[in-house]
């Protein structure tokens, strides 16, 4: 094909204009509660998780406080109840979750070079829901009922007899609603990542990241429905007698273990897994070179995905199961360490056999890799029953889950944030604040979990409040209170960076790190439509190895489709990413707020026992449902 | 349940490249978020029969306990006929469409509607009413989970009927055509589902206890 560089360049600008117009989402009310826009979504999620990150950041030092000595009387035990409950209820179900889903929902679509995600109404209705059931759980607190049994809640304990107040109606109920929010969007990662990669991105081309996304959705859509259930059984036992935990009737307090912990098994890799992502994802980057194994570490993921299911019953060793139980369970829980340490030793190599550039992405990453190790380690020590049943309960266990968690989940998000967030604002974090806020939540963290393990050791239990001087256990305590507020002020400096940065950072134009992957071809924030052209994908690191990459468009003589002709993204096959169909994408709208907000309405009848509005909100879901459905225009799918 | 629609093609930007716009089955979006909306809907269903053996097997020899009756199966086997043939139906409402007749595919659906809520009304108003004669879901483990599950089911139940409603007005409004007809297809993978867990569910609570 002849062009002429003069109409060419025409095109290219009569091609931005069109694409302009047919995806900016105009200001105002409507947009706003409206937008389907997968980055402005991805960022909702990043800050309203960062702000839940924050809240159980201070209940967490609130615990400390009451800890830092023996006999303290900072918050009496009602509120240490309600605190330590809430706090892991947030790190897990507020920030971890939405933080993850954030990158995931920011990252997927521009790494796989798509215009959005697949079901964009649903991206928008899962923050929505998220948000209200944050505000669910949140207003607990201001009637003084926040969640008092911890965040696995065990019955009887949690049964009415023995918590009567509406605190745990708040965790059962909430978990329902953060359920809803956490399925669709896993569903729609799954879709997404199957259907919508660019043309040329088979199977073996997809970023790890975007693995460990799906991987992650994978287990949310087969998990999640246990921790419903059991939320369901549990408030109808609460609020109706039933009697599925009540053993004088022929129910069983176990049932709520084991289910809420096919649940929560899962749940842990469910955190983890993104973040084991976010490593594979940085690391090329800051060594040059591309990762080593990257099919051992895509099984890896699968493996412990998969593995994952099998070992819930490592939580309940001393439940009194029968031994040879125990014994399948141990073995899966030795097993599942292999695919974990084969990710482990990737990266090493991937370290080994480059440059690596000591700047603060990569320095989070290696923080991550140096505390997941050591959790990893403990982890293994469990797998082992009768060290497990030893430690039972004590606060070996609450090192281990934070060295697990913390490593796993925090680190790899703050090494996000310094990689990922010059994209998203445009704008590059300052690099020495960086470096300190590292440093600080390094040390502090390790000062505040590492004598943790001792503490369990010499016998302390989780969960208590306050304990007698005398035992041993006072300098530990006070270097754990310690180290805790060190890792708050290191977190603190990167948010102080964060904001300063917004505005006042260096630009950093499309590819500040020169990294590999498909994000870097868009402009830093990208454009409501990510790309000029759709690319055409010929590598695993396709930024590295095909240099007419260059700002967001790919001539059509390399492939590139500008799909200029309405609101559409393209299709592609599962395996092997053929140009399959033109998918016309949703406008704005605002149901899926609507619906969100009925379903907020829901929750609190359901709360107050107000089953009247409880059905009449149940009619205006369906209601919200139907409008969302509308058929209006030019509607694709009918 | 490959549907082949006839493409409406459309440009990409390439130099003579033209893909479909019109398309269904395994090739759509909305199709696989209903494989995996099933998907976690039948863990869930999974998890509550689980549930049943569960409690059933800690409660010792005697199941039902405290007395109560094994359950019948006429009643239940009359039901189970009434929802298993409210798929054919569906089935020919979608055959229907595929070949463009929307007198089929209306007639379907509504036949099927009919069955299933002649099923619902019999589960509410006639199976429910004579067991709580005997027992409620308040009386023991056993009750709870009669009502819990046979309930959960009913609920998708109603689902699927207020699905197929709002896929019986889109099809009065001529919305489909044998290209253009997704929402038909995902209605009918989900009720051939809810069909399908009735199996579970018929032999978990009436087949399982006269083991």
């Amino acid at each position: 094909m002849t062009t002429t560089a003069g109409p060419e360049v025409t095109a290219t600008v009569s091609t931005v204009e069109r694409l302009e117009a047919m995806w900016e989402e105009p200001p105002g009310l409507g947009s706003w509660l409206g937008t389907v826009d997968h980055k402005r979504i991805g960022l909702r999620y990043f800050y309203t998780g960062m702000a839940f990150f924050v809240a159980g950041g201070v209940e967490s030092l609130l615990i400390r406080t009451q800890l830092a000595g023996p006999d303290l009387d900072v918050l009496g035990p009602e509120g240490f109840n309600q605190l330590f409950s809430m706090h892991g209820i947030t790190m897990m179900f507020l920030f971890a979750m939405p933080v993850l889903s954030g990158f995931g929902n920011y990252f997927v679509p521009l790494m796989i070079g798509a215009r959005d995600m697949a079901f964009p109404r649903l991206n928008a209705f899962g923050y929505w829901v998220l948000l209200a059931a944050g505000i669910f759980l949140y207003s607990s607190f201001l009637v003084g009922r926040a969640p008092n049994d911890g965040w696995f809640n065990y019955v009887p304990l949690s049964g009415e007899a023995f918590t009567p107040g509406i605190n745990i109606d708040y965790y059962a109920v909430g978990l329902i609603f953060l359920g809803i929010s956490s399925t669709g969007g896993a569903i729609n990662f799954i879709v997404t990542i199957l259907k919508l990669r660019a043309p040329g991105m088979i199977v073996s081309r997809i970023p790890i990241f975007v693995w460990g996304e799906l991987a992650m959705a994978l287990q949310i859509v087969f998990a999640l429905p246990a921790l419903t259930l059991v939320s369901v059984l549990l408030i109808l036992d609460r609020k109706f007698d039933f009697h599925f935990f009540d053993a004088d009737a022929g129910g069983d307090p176990l049932l709520w273990q084991h289910l809420f912990w096919v649940f929560g098994h899962p749940e842990v890799y469910i955190v983890a897994l993104p973040g084991f992502g976010i490593a594979s994802a940085i690391i090329p980057t800051w060594v040059r070179r591309p990762i080593v194994g990257y099919t051992y570490i895509v099984i890896g993921e699968l493996s412990v995905a998969l593995i994952g299911f099998g070992v819930w019953v490592h939580h309940m060793f001393t439940v009194g199961l029968p031994n040879i139980t125990l014994g399948f369970i141990s073995l899966a829980s030795f097993v599942v360490a292999i695919p974990s340490s084969i990710q482990v030793f990737a990266w090493l190599a991937t370290l080994v056999a480059g440059r690596p550039v000591l700047r603060t992405p990569l320095l989070f990453v290696l923080g991550f890799i140096f505390i997941f190790v050591i959790g990893g380690v403990t982890g293994v020590m469990f797998a082992a029953i009768p060290f497990d049943q030893a430690v039972h309960d004590s606060y070996f266990v609450v090192a281990h889950l934070h060295y697990v968690l913390v490593g796993s989940a925090v680190f790899p998000i703050f090494a996000a944030i310094y990689h990922w967030g010059p994209k998203m604002t445009g704008r590059l974090l300052d690099e020495r604040w960086g470096k300190v806020s590292f440093w600080l939540m390094f040390v502090g963290f390790n000062l505040a979990f590492f004598p943790q393990h001792l503490l369990g050791l010499f016998g302390m239990p989780r969960r208590i409040y306050t304990y007698d001087k005398g035992l041993g256990w006072d300098a530990y305590n006070l270097a754990s209170t310690l180290g805790a507020f060190m890792l708050a002020v290191g977190i603190l400096v990167t948010i102080v960076n964060w904001y300063r940065s917004r505005t006042r950072g260096a630009p950093a134009g499309n590819d500040p790190w020169r990294g590999e992957t498909l994000e870097w071809y868009a402009s830093s924030p990208p454009a409501h439509y990510n790309f000029v052209t759709i690319p055409t994908v010929r590598a695993r690191e396709p930024m590295w190895d095909q240099p007419e990459l260059v700002d967001g468009a790919q001539s059509p003589e390399d492939g590139g489709r500008p799909l200029t002709d309405g609101h559409v993204t393209l299709s592609t096959s599962m395996l092997d990413a053929r140009p399959q169909a033109i998918v016309h994408m949703p406008h704005a709208s605002v149901w899926p707020f609507l619906l969100s907000a009925a379903l907020l309405v829901l929750a609190f009848a359901v709360l107050l026992d107000n089953w009247a509005l409880a059905v009449a909100t149940v009619v205006a879901s369906v209601g919200a449902l139907m409008g969302w459905y509308w058929p209006r225009g030019r509607t694709q799918e009918t | 349940m490959t549907t082949v629609h006839d493409p409406v093609l459309g440009e990409t930007g390439l130099p003579g490249e033209l893909l479909p716009q019109r398309y269904g089955g395994p090739r759509a979006f909305g199709w696989w978020g209903m494989v995996w909306l099933i998907g976690t809907e039948a863990t869930l269903f999974a998890l509550l029969i689980a549930s049943y053996f569960y409690l059933r097997f800690r409660n010792g020899p005697t199941w039902p306990p405290d007395g109560i009756a094994t359950p019948g199966l006429v009643l239940p086997l009359i039901m189970t006929a009434i929802l298993w043939s409210s798929s054919i139906p569906v089935h020919m409402a979608h055959v229907g469409i595929r070949a463009g007749d929307v007198g089929r595919l209306k007639a379907g659906l509504a036949a099927g509607f009919v069955l299933g809520a002649v099923f619902l009304v019999m589960t509410v108003a006639v199976e429910w009413p004579e067991k709580l004669d005997e027992f409620g879901p308040t009386t023991n483990a056993y009750g709870s989970l009669f009502f819990t599950i046979t309930g959960f089911h009913g609920a998708h139940v109603l689902a699927g009927l207020l699905f197929s409603l709002w896929t019986q007005a889109r099809a009065w409004q001529g919305a489909f055509d044998e290209s253009r007809h997704l929402t038909v297809e995902n209605f009918t993978m989900y009720w051939h589902f809810v069909d399908v867990v009735w199996a579970f569910v018929l032999a978990t609570i009436y087949l399982s206890p006269s083991l």
